[in-house]
């Protein structure tokens, strides 16, 4: 859009700005709303949050409740998307998995941004012996075989919420301080960061108010990415029957629930629903993510 | 070190009245580090030795090509750099060693930095008023909130802007606008000595001219001392008082404006001034044009002896050999050549 619009943008000397203000979260938005894919998955995402919070109103059944005389039953009629093996409503089950699922993925997430976010920052805004030592942290941390070592810590710590979150966000944070600490380290030396310092302001400072909100679009992103990864992970860990233990719904362990081969052949949406779940919301997760990265690049074509 | 030097910077020392900023034997080399372990196998001499001061209230423009080491001059001296060697003698006082922390309490209001890039000076996310209020935050310049805002409508008057644009990001200006907004932030703690790091290279001829007067008023209603960086020597020719010529690390010539560009010493300087496009009249004869031969050695592994001596169309055989340091030519213009020895 190159209008005669933008040409008024800068004007040189001392006259009056003329242009429309435009923000650079008004840029961001603008560049963002252009990929459908991100869109759509940022509306996937709106609705399962939604679904999630309002659960309580929005299912036909209380979720643990088992109607022992409809067991296995088929979708539709009385129970919209069937019920398992005990009887319990598909739909409802999925509406409460959605909270747990959601919460770990969110919980999760905060913490792993948060120590990648204070590792990366020391890392790249100190350099030298700190950026090496931490660096060698994380490679340590990265290195470290992390499905056995979750498995082992689960079992040790008796698998529940509380235990599946901390376990995230002590092992995941790695690739978040990376890529921050490559932001960081590209920022220091940028003159701003320099006129701060000739001006006596102190490193934290720095380090948090100048350079920080520079990398906010980063840090975005890659908890976006984070987010899917975990709910994955999530999953993946209830279907092992180490993550959230039942009666409490989520949707790996209604997937561990439905691991029979008879159960899949007869009763296919006992599998399917849960699977479908992680699949839309870990795929809209990564578009929007993918979405955030391009609208952030000030590289990326308007 | 020689006997040349110390006589040298005696007589630099000498002439102490007025002083406001002395460099003695500067040198900031910057370790190369190779391998796995990170290995230091060698050093970027970027500034080797340099020996000068500035007098308050004038403006000491600094010259030389890029990759002489007048940026990292800078940089050292206002201790964004740590020296590798030398002192630094701000307002009689040595600060080449001191931690951030007295930095902070001693020469971080007194000696401010105006920047090259005005698009990468400014923080994006910072509106011109945050921009203008955190150096006298940071020393707790006022104790009166209304005095902070008074200072900045102050300080964008000061520099032709608008006191309503304060609300304004930084994208929202032009370069020059822009470049004014880091002379505010320069001002704003009312310091004695400004360095100045190419602060017109990125603009606009027109613009550069805007500038070049605005710091030319400001230097005389603030009696501010100015350490001009630059490339460009016709700018340098038109706000220096006197003029450093750096070569490789290196001080090859220091003298007056004037004696340097009506008559420089230095082969170097010499071939740097004869480089400067000219308009001529018909009647003008044509000015002789000293092209150097070869490339700017490397910092890291200089010649000896003379650093020009590569490239310097009157090379002899002592200039291989022997560093030659700069001499009193006549009162104020030093010279670093064997030629006048």
């Amino acid at each position: 859009m190159a209008g005669p619009e933008r040409l008024t943008k800068t004007v040189p000397g001392n006259e009056g700005i003329k242009q429309k203000r435009e923000t650079m979260f008004r840029i961001t938005l603008r560049k963002f709303m252009r990929n459908k894919l991100a869109v759509a998955g940022a509306v996937v995402i709106f609705i399962v949050v939604l679904a999630a919070i309002f659960a309580p109103w929005l299912a036909p059944y209380d979720p643990g409740h088992q109607y022992l005389l409809d067991k296995l039953a088929k979708p539709g009629g009385k129970y919209p998307l069937g019920t398992d093996m005990l009887g319990r409503d598909t739909l409802s089950r999925l509406l409460y998995g959605a909270r747990v699922s959601l919460l770990v993925g969110f919980v999760s997430v905060a913490g792993i941004i948060f120590i990648g976010t204070i590792i990366g920052a020391i890392a790249g805004y100190f350099g030298g012996i700190i950026d090496a030592l931490l660096m060698r942290f994380v490679d340590v941390v990265i290195s470290v075989p992390s499905l056995f070592l979750l498995i082992t810590l689960v079992t040790i710590f008796q698998p529940s919420l509380t235990t599946l979150i901390i376990v995230f966000a002590l092992f995941s944070w790695p690739g978040t301080a990376r890529i921050i600490r490559g932001e960081f380290l590209s920022l220091r030396s940028r003159e701003f960061v320099l006129a701060a310092r000739t001006m006596g302001v102190r490193s934290s400072k720095i380090i948090f108010s100048h350079i920080l909100p520079n990398v906010m679009g980063p840090i975005i992103v890659t908890a976006t990415l984070q987010m899917g990864y975990v709910i994955l992970a999530e999953s993946a860990l209830s279907y092992f029957g180490l993550g959230v233990q039942p009666p409490t719904p989520s949707w790996g362990n209604m997937l561990q629930d439905a691991q029979n081969i008879t159960i899949m052949i007869s009763a296919w949406w006992y599998p399917l629903f849960p699977g479908l779940m992680i699949l839309l919301t870990v795929l809209s997760f990564n578009f929007v993510g993918d979405g955030l990265r391009d609208a952030f690049d000030p590289k990326s074509i308007e | 070190m020689t006997a040349e030097v110390r006589r040298d910077q005696q007589s630099i020392q000498s002439v102490t009245d007025g002083v406001l900023l002395e460099v003695r034997n500067l040198k900031k080399y910057f370790p190369i580090k190779t391998g796995l372990l990170q290995k230091t196998t060698g050093y970027i001499r970027a500034v080797d030795g340099i020996s000068f001061y500035v007098k308050k209230g004038e403006t000491l423009g600094i010259v030389g090509e890029s990759g002489c080491g007048k940026s990292t001059a800078g940089r050292t001296i206002i201790r964004l750099y740590e020296p590798t060697e030398g002192q630094i003698i701000f307002k009689g006082k040595d600060i080449s060693r001191l931690p951030e922390n007295r930095l902070r309490q001693q020469i971080r209001r007194d000696i401010q930095m105006i920047f090259q890039d005005p698009y990468a000076s400014l923080n994006p996310r910072k509106t011109v008023e945050k921009v203008l209020k955190e150096p006298l935050k940071t020393h707790r310049y006022f104790k009166m909130k209304s005095e902070y805002q008074d200072r900045v409508d102050e300080l964008l008057t000061l520099v032709g802007l608008d006191p309503s644009y304060k609300n304004r990001y930084p994208h929202e200006f032009s370069g020059g606008q822009r470049q004014r907004i880091g002379i505010a932030r320069a001002l704003a703690l009312n310091p004695d000595l400004i360095i100045a790091d190419e602060a017109v290279s990125a603009l606009d001829v027109s613009i550069q001219a805007q500038i070049i007067n605005l710091l030319q008023d400001l230097q005389a209603r603030f009696q501010l001392t100015y350490l001009f960086i630059s490339h460009d020597l016709s700018v340098v020719r038109h706000i220096s008082d006197r003029v450093v010529v750096l070569y490789l690390g290196r001080l090859m010539e220091w003298a007056a404006k004037e004696d340097l560009f009506n008559q420089p010493l230095h082969p170097y300087t010499q071939a740097l001034l004869s480089a400067v496009p000219v308009i001529r009249r018909k009647d003008e004869q044509i000015r002789e044009r000293i092209v150097l031969q070869g490339d700017l050695p490397s910092p890291a592994d200089p010649p000896t002896g003379c650093v020009f001596h590569t490239r310097c169309p009157m090379a002899m055989d002592i200039c291989r050999k022997q560093v030659p340091h700069p001499k009193a030519y006549r009162p104020g213009h030093f010279v670093a050549c064997h030629l006048y020895d």
